[in-house]
C-alpha cells in the first residue's frame, strides 16, 4: 500500500493481521500514551484549571471589586432573577444579545470571508514561481504587528478627515465625500471586519499552506498525466484531503473571532452598534466592577462558543476518537 | 543587569520584611516618557534626598482605562506592589475603599486647594487622595478666521453655531473645502461624557445626577442642549466626529480644518508649537454659556495622588504623595508643563502667569468647573457615565429624539441605582 | 505567448497580495519619519525622513531590553509548547482509547474563555507561585493561549499521516518515544514550522497578561511598551514613536519567517515520501 491509497481509501477496514498485532501491542501503547499525554494535562490543568474553575463558580456569586473579601453564593442570580415583578440578570438584558448577535455576524462574515481569502493565498503560495520566500514573509506582516498597535493604525487610516483610506479612495475617484466609516453605524461593523480579515488572513493562509505541503505530491503527477482539469483536481483531491487541517484552522480562528475584543474596543470603543460578547463582559468586570455577573458572562460566552464549535465541527466531519489511518 | 534588578528586588523585599524605619522603598506611578515623566523623576528624586527614603517609578498604561484595570487588579488582589498612585479625578469614588486617609498625614495643606476638588476626594468622609494638577474643557477658536469675516468670539452655544456655519460657508465657497466649523470629542466613551455634561449644564439643565444622589437629568433643559448637539452633526461638524477624541478632534484642527475646537488645555502649546499651521492663530475662551442666561461650564478633568491602604510603610508613601502635590512642584510644573495648578494662590503667581497667560483669564472656568457626578454615584460611577454617553450618542448620531433618550436614560439610571448608589 | 499572458496574472495576484498585506506597514514606516503637526498630513509619498522617532523609542526607554524579553518569552513559549504537544499529540493522534474525544474537547475548551475572564484567577496563581513581575511569570500564562492550539493541530496533521508508516516500527519493537522522534519528526517539519511561527506570533503579541503581570520596564514585553509610550502630556499620541517601534518589532519576525523558509520547503519534498 502506498501511502496515497492509505490517504485515499481512508475507511478501508483493518486487517485481521493488524487487529491482532495491535491487541498485543495494546497494554504498552496505552501506557506509552498515557506518559506522554501527562506532561501536557498536568501543565494545562495547573495554568489553565484555577482561572478558569474560578471564573465559573464567580459567576455564581455577587463578587464585586469594591471589596472582593464579602463575596456571596448568590445561586443564578446573576443570569435570572426577578424583583418587583422586573426581571433581572444576564438572560434578559437586550445588550447582552444584541453582543450575542454581533458576534455571531461578525464571526460568521468574518471566518467565511478568511477562510475563502486564506485558501487562495495558500494556493498560491504553494506554487513554485521566483520570490516565493519574500511573498511568504510579506504576507506574514499583517499577522506579525501586534494586534493593539495594528487597531490604532487602523483606526488613524480610516479616520474621516485625516485618513489615507479616504484620501485615496477619493484620489481615484471610487467616493465622491469621506466616509466616516468608524463612525457610521452602517460601515463601522464592515469596518471592523475589513481590519480583522486583513489581519488573520495570514494565520489561515499559512495553517492551509502546511496542509498543502503534507499532501503526498504522487497524486497530482497522476492527475496530471490523466488530463484531469486543475480545478476539478482541486475540488475532488485537495480539498477533501486538506479537510482536516481547515477544519481546524477554522474552529481555531472562529474561536477568537467569536472572543474578539481589542479590535473592536481600539475602533468603535463600547459604541452598541459593534459590542461584542467579549467587550460586553471586560465592561461589566472591569469598567463595572462586577466580578460577579462578568464572570456569568464570560461563563455564558463559554457556553456559546461551546455550543458554536460542536456544531463546527460535526459540520467539518471531524469524528475525534476517530482512528488513524 | 536585568538579573541584578530582579535579585535586588528580591533582597529589598526580604529586607522590607525585617523593615528599618529609617529608609523605605516606595513605589509610585508616573507617565512613561516626555515631559510628565522627566518633571515626576525630578520631584522624586529631590524627595529622595529630602528624606532618605527611596522611590521606584512604575510606568502605567497611559489611556485612562486599561490604567483603572491595572490598579484594580493590584488593589482588588490586596497587593503591595503599588504605592502611590495617580489616579483620574472620577475615581476617588471606584478606588476609595482601598485608599488611604491622608488626612492624619496633611497637616490642612488641603485647604489651600480648590475646595471642589478637595470635596470630590474624599470618600467616606475619608481624604483619599491629594489634588495633582486640574482641567476643564475649553474653547479654542481661529483668531484670525473670526476676525477675516468680522465674528465675535462666541459667548453662547447659539451664536456659536451661527458663527460656525457662517464661516464654514464662506471659507468654503473661497475654496477651502476641507473647512469644518467645529469639532469636538463623541466618541461613545468617557470623553462624551465631560463633553455633554458641559452642553447640558451650560443649559442649567444639571449634572446628571445631583450631589444627594438624585436623578435629575430628564428635564427639558438637558433635552434642549442636546438637541442643538445632535444638530451640529453633518452640519457644522463631520459626521466622523461620532467617533471623535481628543487627538481625532486636535487632528482636524490643527491641521487647519476647523473653526472651533472643544478641547483640554494640552492642545495650546502644541497648537502653538513651531511646526503648525496655525500657530499664532488661536485663541482660547471658555465653553460657551446654553443661552444668554446660562453659565459657562467646562468639565472637571485632572489627577490626584493616592496612597493604597496596603502600602508597608504608609507614612513614607503618604510623604511622597503630598510632596509630588506641594505648592512647591505644582508651581514648577505649571511653568515648565502647563499642568494647570490646583492651589488657588498659584493663579495669581507672577512666574506662573507669565508663562501661562491663559491661566489668569480662565481662573474662573478652572474654579467653576463642573464636576462628572462620580460623587454622588460612587462605585457605581462607570455604570451611570456608561449609560449617559450611550443615551447622548443614540442622540447625536441620530437614532432616537433627546426627550426619548432621556426619559430611557433616567430608567436605566434608576435600575442601576435601585435604592441607593 | 499564451504563457506569459497567464504567468502576467499569476504575478499580478502576487502583487495584489503582496500590496494589500504590506501597505499599512509601509505607511507606518512613512509616519514613522514624521513628527508634530506633520503626521496630521495623510500623504502616500514619504516626505522628509527623520530618524528622531528611532532614536528616541531607544534613548527613553529600554526597548532593547524590551525586545529580547518578547524574543525570550515567545522562544520558550513555543518550544515547550511545542515539546508537550508533539508527544501529546502522537497519543491523541495514533494510539486509540477511550475518552480521546472528550479529552480534545477539554483541551480546546480552554480556549473558549475571554482571556479578561481568566485574568483574575491568573493573577493570583502567578502571586502564589511568586514569579510575579519576572520572566517566567509571562512564559506561564502564555501557555494557556499556545498549547490547545498547538496539540490541535499537530494532532490533526499527526492522524493525516499513513499508517504503515509506523507499523513497520512497532513490529521491529521500537519504543513510542524513538517512532516519535525516528519516524513523525522529520515528517512533521511543516506543520511544526508553521504551528511553531504561529505560536511564536500569538505569544509575541500578547498584551493583556503582559501588562498585568509586570511592574518593572526591564521585564516588560514590546507589546506593553508601545502600549506604554506616551506623549507629552495626557491625551497626547506619540504616533511617530509607536510607529517607530511597530517598525522595529515587526522586522524581527520578518527575520524569522525567512530563516524557516527553508525548513517549511524542505517539508514539501519530505512529504512525498513513499511508504
Amino acid at each position: 500500500m502506498t501511502p496515497t491509497d492509505a490517504a485515499v481509501h481512508k475507511t478501508a477496514p483493518p486487517t485481521r493481521a493488524a487487529r491482532t498485532e495491535r491487541s498485543d501491542l495494546t497494554s504498552s501503547r496505552l501506557r506509552a500514551a498515557f506518559l506522554f499525554l501527562l506532561p501536557m494535562m498536568t501543565v494545562l490543568g495547573v495554568v489553565a484549571g484555577w482561572p478558569l474553575v474560578r471564573t465559573i463558580w464567580l459567576g455564581f456569586t455577587d463578587a464585586n471589586l469594591v471589596d472582593l473579601s464579602v463575596t456571596e453564593f448568590i445561586g443564578i442570580e446573576n443570569y435570572y432573577a426577578v424583583y418587583d415583578g422586573e426581571a433581572f440578570g444576564l438572560l434578559v438584558d437586550p445588550e447582552w444579545w444584541n453582543a450575542v448577535w454581533n458576534t455571531l455576524w461578525f464571526s460568521v462574515i468574518s471566518v467565511s470571508l478568511e477562510t475563502a481569502l486564506g485558501m487562495a493565498v495558500a494556493l498560491v503560495l504553494n506554487l513554485q514561481f521566483k520570490g516565493r520566500g519574500l511573498v511568504r514573509a510579506a504576507v506574514l506582516v499583517p499577522w506579525a504587528i501586534p494586534t493593539i498597535v495594528s487597531a490604532k493604525m487602523w483606526s488613524w487610516m480610516l479616520h474621516d478627515q485625516l485618513g489615507i483610506i479616504n484620501e485615496l479612495l477619493m484620489g481615484v475617484g471610487l467616493i465622491a465625500e469621506p466616509i466616516a466609516w468608524t463612525a457610521n453605524p452602517d460601515t463601522a461593523m464592515w469596518a471592523v471586519i475589513m481590519v480583522d480579515v486583513w489581519k488573520t488572513t495570514p494565520f489561515m493562509a499559512l495553517l492551509i499552506l502546511a496542509g498543502l505541503q503534507m499532501l503526498p505530491g504522487d497524486i497530482y503527477e497522476a492527475a496530471k498525466v490523466d488530463g484531469v482539469h486543475p480545478v476539478k483536481v482541486f475540488f475532488k483531491v485537495t480539498l477533501p484531503l486538506i479537510r482536516p487541517a481547515l477544519v481546524v484552522a477554522v474552529v481555531f480562528r472562529a474561536l477568537d473571532a467569536l472572543r474578539i475584543f481589542d479590535l473592536i474596543y481600539v475602533l468603535t470603543s463600547n459604541s452598541t452598534t459593534t459590542m461584542s460578547m467579549s467587550v460586553y463582559a471586560r465592561q461589566q468586570l472591569v469598567d463595572f466592577q462586577e466580578v460577579g455577573y462578568g464572570s456569568a458572562a464570560a461563563t455564558l460566552l463559554f457556553l456559546v462558543i461551546a455550543l458554536i464549535t460542536t456544531l463546527t465541527l460535526m459540520a467539518g466531519k471531524v469524528n475525534l476518537s476517530e482512528d488513524s489511518k | 543587569m536585568k538579573m541584578r534588578s530582579v535579585l535586588l528586588g528580591t533582597v529589598f523585599a526580604a529586607a522590607g520584611a525585617l523593615g528599618s524605619a529609617s529608609a523605605a522603598e516606595v513605589a509610585v506611578t508616573c507617565d512613561t516618557v516626555g515631559q510628565a515623566h522627566d518633571l515626576c523623576v525630578k520631584a522624586v528624586q529631590e524627595w529622595e534626598a529630602k528624606t532618605g527614603h527611596t522611590a521606584k517609578i512604575v510606568s502605567v498604561p497611559q489611556s485612562a482605562t486599561e490604567r483603572l484595570a491595572l490598579y484594580q487588579q493590584i488593589l482588588g488582589s490586596g497587593s503591595n506592589d503599588i504605592d502611590v498612585f495617580q489616579i483620574d479625578v472620577i475615581w476617588p469614588g471606584i478606588l476609595g475603599s482601598h485608599l488611604l486617609d491622608l488626612k492624619p498625614y496633611s497637616k490642612g495643606v488641603e485647604n489651600e486647594h480648590f475646595k471642589p476638588i478637595i470635596e470630590n476626594n474624599t470618600y467616606k468622609g475619608k481624604l483619599v487622595a491629594m489634588p495633582f494638577y486640574t482641567d476643564a474643557g475649553l474653547m479654542f477658536y481661529r483668531k484670525d478666521l473670526l476676525e477675516k469675516y468680522g465674528k465675535s468670539v462666541p459667548t453662547t452655544w447659539e451664536e456659536l453655531t451661527a458663527t460656525a456655519k457662517d464661516v464654514q460657508a464662506k471659507e468654503r465657497a473661497a475654496g477651502n473645502d476641507k473647512m469644518w466649523g467645529f469639532v469636538y470629542q463623541a466618541k461613545a466613551y468617557e470623553g462624551l461624557t465631560c463633553d455633554a455634561i458641559e452642553w447640558i449644564d451650560s443649559f442649567g439643565g444639571g449634572d446628571i445626577v445631583n450631589a444627594e444622589g438624585d436623578i435629575t437629568v430628564n428635564n427639558p433643559k438637558a433635552a434642549e442642549a442636546l438637541t442643538l448637539a445632535a444638530s451640529w452633526v453633518g452640519d457644522i461638524a463631520p459626521e466622523g466626529v461620532l467617533n471623535y477624541m481628543e487627538e481625532d478632534a486636535r487632528g482636524v484642527f490643527q491641521s487647519g480644518n476647523s473653526v472651533f475646537m472643544r478641547n483640554w488645555p494640552y492642545a495650546w502649546s502644541l497648537g502653538q508649537g513651531a511646526d503648525s499651521p496655525i500657530k499664532g492663530k488661536i485663541g482660547v475662551t471658555a465653553v460657551p454659556k446654553g443661552g444668554a442666561d446660562g453659565k459657562a461650564s467646562g468639565a472637571l478633568g485632572g489627577w490626584q495622588m493616592a496612597v493604597s491602604k496596603y502600602s508597608k510603610d504608609p507614612e513614607a508613601a503618604a510623604s511622597l504623595a503630598l510632596w509630588l502635590t506641594s505648592k512647591e512642584q505644582q508651581k514648577n510644573n505649571a511653568i515648565e508643563g502647563s499642568y494647570n495648578p490646583t492651589i488657588t494662590a498659584l493663579y495669581d503667581d507672577k512666574d506662573v502667569l507669565a508663562a501661562n497667560p491663559f491661566m489668569g483669564d480662565l481662573k474662573a472656568t478652572f474654579t467653576n468647573a463642573v464636576a462628572r457626578p462620580s460623587r454622588a454615584t460612587g462605585a457605581n460611577y462607570n455604570k451611570v457615565s456608561n449609560a449617559f454617553y450611550n443615551a447622548v450618542h443614540n442622540v447625536i448620531s441620530g437614532k432616537s429624539e433627546a426627550d426619548a433618550s432621556l426619559a430611557k436614560l433616567e430608567k436605566d439610571l434608576k435600575r442601576i441605582k435601585r435604592k441607593a448608589w | 505567448m499564451k504563457l506569459s499572458l497567464k504567468s502576467l496574472l499569476f504575478y499580478g495576484l502576487v502583487l495584489a497580495i503582496v500590496v494589500v498585506s504590506v501597505f499599512p506597514f509601509y505607511y507606518a514606516i512613512i509616519t514613522s519619519f514624521r513628527s508634530g503637526t506633520e503626521l496630521f498630513n495623510p500623504s502616500a509619498l514619504p516626505g522628509v525622513i527623520d530618524f528622531g522617532n528611532y532614536l528616541s523609542i531607544f534613548k527613553e526607554q529600554p526597548f532593547g531590553t524590551n525586545i529580547f524579553n518578547s524574543i525570550f518569552v515567545a522562544t520558550v513559549v513555543v518550544i515547550i509548547s511545542l515539546v508537550l504537544a508533539v508527544t501529546a499529540a502522537y497519543a491523541l493522534a495514533r494510539i486509540p482509547f477511550r475518552g480521546r474525544g472528550l479529552l480534545l474537547m477539554t483541551i480546546l475548551s480552554v480556549s473558549m474563555f475571554p482571556q479578561v475572564a481568566i485574568l483574575s484567577g491568573m493573577f493570583e496563581l502567578i502571586k502564589a507561585m511568586g514569579i510575579y513581575n519576572s520572566l517566567p511569570g509571562l512564559i506561564v500564562p502564555n501557555m494557556v493561549l499556545t498549547l490547545p492550539f498547538t496539540v490541535w493541530v499537530l494532532t490533526t496533521f499527526m492522524k493525516e499521516l499513513p499508517k504503515e508508516l509506523e507499523e513497520a516500527a512497532i513490529v521491529d519493537g521500537a519504543s513510542s518515544l524513538v517512532i516519535v522522534r525516528r519516524v513523525f519528526l522529520p515528517l512533521m517539519w511543516p506543520a511544526l514550522v508553521t504551528t511553531g511561527l504561529l505560536a511564536f506570533i500569538s505569544a509575541w503579541n500578547e498584551f493583556l497578561f503582559a501588562l498585568t503581570f509586570t511592574l518593572s520596564n526591564e521585564v516588560r514585553t514590546v507589546p506593553v511598551a508601545i502600549a506604554l509610550m506616551s506623549g507629552a502630556s495626557k491625551y497626547e499620541l506619540p504616533w511617530g514613536n509607536i510607529m517607530a517601534a511597530s517598525v522595529v518589532v515587526t522586522v524581527p519576525i520578518v527575520v524569522l519567517v525567512l530563516i524557516f523558509q527553508r525548513k517549511i520547503v524542505a517539508g514539501l519534498t519530505a512529504g512525498a515520501v513513499k511508504g
